[in-house]
């Protein structure tokens, strides 16, 4: 008992006392990129990981610039244009998959909240957790030493001394998916690097999931059950599931690529008894499962800021736990969908086909339940709301064009065209990045202890959502007309497809720098944020904001995460308040019955 | 510890709760972390831990295994052509070296969870001896493969881009015994080999031969004058072949014709020592090309692993250090266990490898 009260103890009562949160445990520099505190390397995640953004959005500027007309923009001559172009979206590629989407929402939300959701101190292995995030910079020098090996390029050109040309690699310009022979034969010396990089980066990747799995599994606290578990907790193992059993596919295939490139060993070229279309299968076998990887944990953040922002339990709990593992196992089963016409047999194309129309079930089965989550609901429209709200609609978009090219006659109409271009935006930017958001703005008061303005939040998040289906939207009409993809120029009649494409992704940076200063000026001059400012039940909000350095003063005892009975709105402090009798007949080992 | 512990009691008694004693941690064993409640919980999250990544280094190896199998499938003739090149007794030695010395980490397990740090020392230091012989034996078998040109990429013979030695490491001689001689004195680590010296890929001097021609030469045994003269011509045109290759001499001539020049008559010769059952010769033609892919894969599967057991050994020496402070006994071991279940890990792909690659028919 003595746990419950003193739960409500916190939870009730803002501690004044300024010193004790875990921002201010420890000072100094190293007292943060050592630190051991899963919640302080959440967020030197979030500076690493935003940088990266930063840096994809900077080149995803650029490439839009560029096709504001299909001649020359930058250059006086076609040659370096077209080069120009290519590094460029390799970059963003590679920058937005790579440093930013998959890392995210596992490494930055998950961190932070994963073990306060489960009432724990920390992860399973917090110096594994450190590992991973200086994994995850020292994989992002390898790529920030291509970028500037492709800046110093482009300004100084061919470097005469044999030195300066090894080490200052020209850029990388393979597309992010290093496809052979591209990445063997013809492409930029940049590969090489890259490649490590992707190798450190997946080994941070890998970590996280080794982390996240042992951790659920073994420091559930009294009274959490599998399924009493938040959704973002299911939404999270899934996801470990996937980065722990597809990722190591990746580093054998880009070592296998680096052993081609350096050693000149022939496993993927033809002309030495190799076959392309092995490094395809390879690429994919990772690739395809790793959009889960950044899909996954973004619908257990819809989960959450859905049912608290409804004020409702969330509906068909079971499912939606059960469809995350359905969707994780499932994904490594589809990757042979990219390899339509790559020359795979015909059979081969029609069970992958059908595989992954099965894996759009799982996905719809969510949609339907958030849905009808709210149906009823008591709805904010508070700004991770907005998000949320946001992250349906393109999450719709996304995975019903998804279908369109799971069907096998339809995606050889469309492949390689900006058809394809647009659906994955959409699943990616649309729905990832949305969710990120969400899930920034839903945490953000607890990782800071400041509320974010809602009149900006609102107003920035309702613009994205414009500027995003401005600059996607037309892109799957202008694919289904047939404009190829990575192409640096069009045929005149694509023009205006391409130009409003580009005013779409100008709104979206307004929009974005919108929210950038929204969350920043939070931190300056935000209010003072409760422990619990939207009600929710999921345990990271019975412990203060910011919270202290061990999470919990006492050891909390888990209930329904979504009991939303158990806090009521307090008139008198503006604040919701733990209901105590309420929370008592929760709290425990008992299924709870409960009514609103 | 104690800094920690009093500042969380401040923090309870600032927020004006009862403190607690299920967070009580005065009586904290030495190694127990701060986050878990009991060294059984602690010692079994890194156990699932471990196996996790265990899983994690099965799926990287699995892509290897998947290359392998799909490459075998589609050319069997070239893997069972090159995997006669290595040793299967060296190959056998090493298994066992290997199994050995998980025996022994195993032992040290026991001995850990027995707090007899001194045993676990010797258990430790006699599998690190193992992971040590494997490597040697590996060294020898990677040099004999150097010493016969076959190696990964384009310092394999079979590469279309193998420049050759500049210097061959022995220039063969004309008499057949004195070369025989000193091709069994080169390869006296494969013993198979040496009853077949005119198939090992010595290079005559200055020769520079597109795909695989090294071994496109093997009348020398029969008719040395004719092999001398075979070099001179170079290999595309040798054996009195009236094949004239209008591509002969250019870069692209092997790839455009790749092993025209051999005569057919030699497809269909077995060699009476039945020690080489396939002979480069008796390759499809069309397969000749692809031989490489098989060492490629040898090289890359091997080199991977004896990557992980380098850094088994590092780990090895690391619990070696700690059990040499007597860190060890009933209560903690988990560091000893971890590090065995990875050790046993890189045996068992070995026991993998081996047959895949060394005994196959």
């Amino acid at each position: 008992m003595s746990a419950i009260t003193g739960n409500l103890g916190l939870a009730t009562k803002q501690p004044e006392h300024k010193s004790d949160n875990y921002l201010t445990h420890g000072k100094g520099i190293k007292s943060w990129l050592f630190s051991l505190d899963h919640k302080r390397i959440g967020l030197m995640y979030m500076i690493g990981v935003l940088t990266a953004f930063f840096i994809g959005g900077v080149f995803a500027m650029l490439l839009r610039t560029k096709l504001l007309t299909p001649g020359l923009m930058y250059t006086h001559n076609e040659a370096d244009e077209w080069n120009f172009y290519n590094h460029c979206f390799t970059l963003h590629g590679a920058f937005m998959v790579f440093m930013f989407i998959i890392p995210a929402i596992p490494a930055v939300l998950g961190n932070f909240v994963l073990p306060m959701m489960l009432g724990a101190k920390d992860v399973a292995f917090p110096r594994l957790n450190l590992g991973s995030l200086w994994c995850w910079i020292i994989g992002s020098i390898f790529f920030g030493w291509v970028l500037l090996g492709g800046i110093l390029h482009a300004a100084f050109g061919p470097f005469a001394n044999y030195w300066a040309n090894a080490l200052i690699p020209a850029g990388l310009d393979t597309g992010w998916t290093f496809y052979t022979p591209y990445s063997t034969a013809k492409a930029a010396n940049g590969t090489v690097e890259a490649l490590l990089g992707i190798f450190i980066l997946g080994f941070s990747s890998i970590l996280t999931g080794v982390n996240f799995i042992a951790t659920i599994h073994m420091l559930r606290p009294k009274g959490m059950t599998w399924f009493r578990m938040p959704l973002f907790l299911w939404s999270l193992y899934a996801t470990s599931i996937i980065q722990i059993l597809a990722t190591p596919v990746l580093a054998i295939t880009g070592l296998l690529l680096l052993a081609e490139r350096t050693l000149g060993v022939g496993i993927f070229d033809p002309a030495l008894g190799g076959d392309p279309v092995m490094y395809q299968h390879f690429f994919w076998f990772y690739s395809h499962p790793a959009v889960y990887i950044m899909i996954l944990p973004a619908m257990g953040v819809i989960s959450e800021v859905i049912t608290a922002h409804t004020r409702k339990h969330v509906f068909g709990y079971n499912f939606i736990a059960y469809s995350s593992i359905a969707i994780a196992m499932l994904s490594f089963l589809v990757w042979g969908h990219h390899l339509f016409v790559s020359g795979q047999s015909p059979l081969a194309n029609a069970i992958f086909s059908i595989l992954t129309f099965a894996i759009a079930v799982p996905s719809a089965i969510k949609v339907f339940n958030w849905v009808s989550t709210m149906w009823r609901g008591d709805i904010r429209f508070t700004t991770p709301m907005i998000c949320a709200l946001s992250f349906i609609i393109l999450f719709t978009f996304g995975g019903l064009t998804g279908l369109f090219l799971g069907a096998l006659s339809n995606d050889v109409h469309v492949t390689g065209t900006y058809f394809i271009v647009a659906h994955f935006h959409y699943v990616m930017v649309g729905s990832a990045l949305f969710a990120f958001l969400a899930g920034l703005y839903h945490w953000w008061p607890k990782m800071f202890g400041k509320m974010t303005n809602k009149t900006v939040g609102n107003i920035a998040a309702i613009l994205l959502l414009i500027g995003f289906n401005l600059t996607f939207f037309v892109q799957f009409i202008a694919g289904a007309k047939g404009l190829p993809r990575r192409y640096a120029s069009y045929p005149p009649e694509f023009h205006k497809y391409m130009v409003t494409s580009t005013i779409g992704a100008y709104v979206m940076a307004v929009a974005l720098f919108m929210m950038a200063g929204n969350l920043l000026a939070a931190l300056i001059n935000g209010k003072k944020a409760p422990a619990n400012p939207w009600g929710a039940n999921t345990l990271e909000w019975h412990t203060a904001s910011p919270p202290p350095h061990d999470n919990f003063p006492v050891e909390p005892v888990a209930g329904d995460p979504y009991d939303m009975g158990s806090w009521v709105w307090d008139e008198a402090t503006e604040q919701w308040v733990l209901d105590e009798d309420h929370a008592r007949t929760v709290a425990g080992t008992e299924p709870t019955v409960h009514q609103h | 510890m104690s800094e920690l512990v009093n500042k969380q009691q401040a923090a309870v008694a600032l927020a004006g709760d009862t403190f607690s004693p299920a967070r009580d941690h005065h009586h904290h064993p030495p190694h127990l972390a701060h986050h878990f409640d009991t060294l059984e919980q602690q010692f079994a999250s890194g156990k699932l831990g471990m196996w996790v990544f265990l899983a994690t280094e099965l799926l990287m190896f699995g892509g290897l295994f998947c290359a392998y199998s799909v490459y075998r499938h589609n050319h069997p003739e070239i893997f069972e052509f090159g995997h006669q090149y290595l040793d299967k007794t060296l190959g056998a030695i090493n298994t066992i070296v290997l199994i050995t010395s998980s025996l022994t980490m195993a032992w040290g397990v026991r001995e850990a969870q027995l707090g007899h740090n001194k045993r676990l020392a010797l258990c430790l230091i006699l599998t690190l001896l193992g992971g040590a012989g494997f490597m040697c034996i590996k060294t020898v078998e990677y040099h004999a493969k150097w010493e016969h040109r076959v190696f990964a990429g384009r310092w394999d013979q079979y590469d279309p881009r193998y420049k050759g030695p500049q210097v061959p490491h022995e220039p063969p001689t004309n008499e057949p015994e004195a070369q025989a001689e000193q091709q069994i004195k080169n390869n006296k680590m494969l013993p198979q080999t040496t009853m077949e010296p005119q198939n090992m890929p010595t290079l005559p001097q200055g020769a520079n031969p597109g795909y695989g021609a090294a071994l496109a030469t093997p009348q020398a045994a029969t008719a040395p004058s004719e092999a001398a003269a075979t070099t001179q011509a170079g290999p595309m045109l040798q054996a009195g072949d009236a094949y004239a290759d209008p591509n002969a001499g250019t870069a692209d001539a092997a790839k455009i014709h790749p092993m025209q020049g051999v005569p057919a008559g030699l497809a269909t010769r077995v060699h009476a020592e039945g020690k080489w059952e396939v002979k480069f010769d008796d390759l499809p033609k069309t397969e000749q090309d692809h031989v490489l892919t098989f060492f490629n894969l040898y090289f890359l599967m091997t080199g991977l692993h004896g990557i992980h057991v380098l850094v088994g050994m590092g780990l090895i020496c690391w619990i070696l250090i700690r059990s040499m402070k007597h860190e060890f006994g009933p209560t903690y071991f988990a560091p000893v266990d971890l590090v065995g279940l990875y050790w046993h890990l890189v045996d068992l792909i070995w026991i993998f490898l081996f047959p895949l690659l060394y005994l196959i028919h």
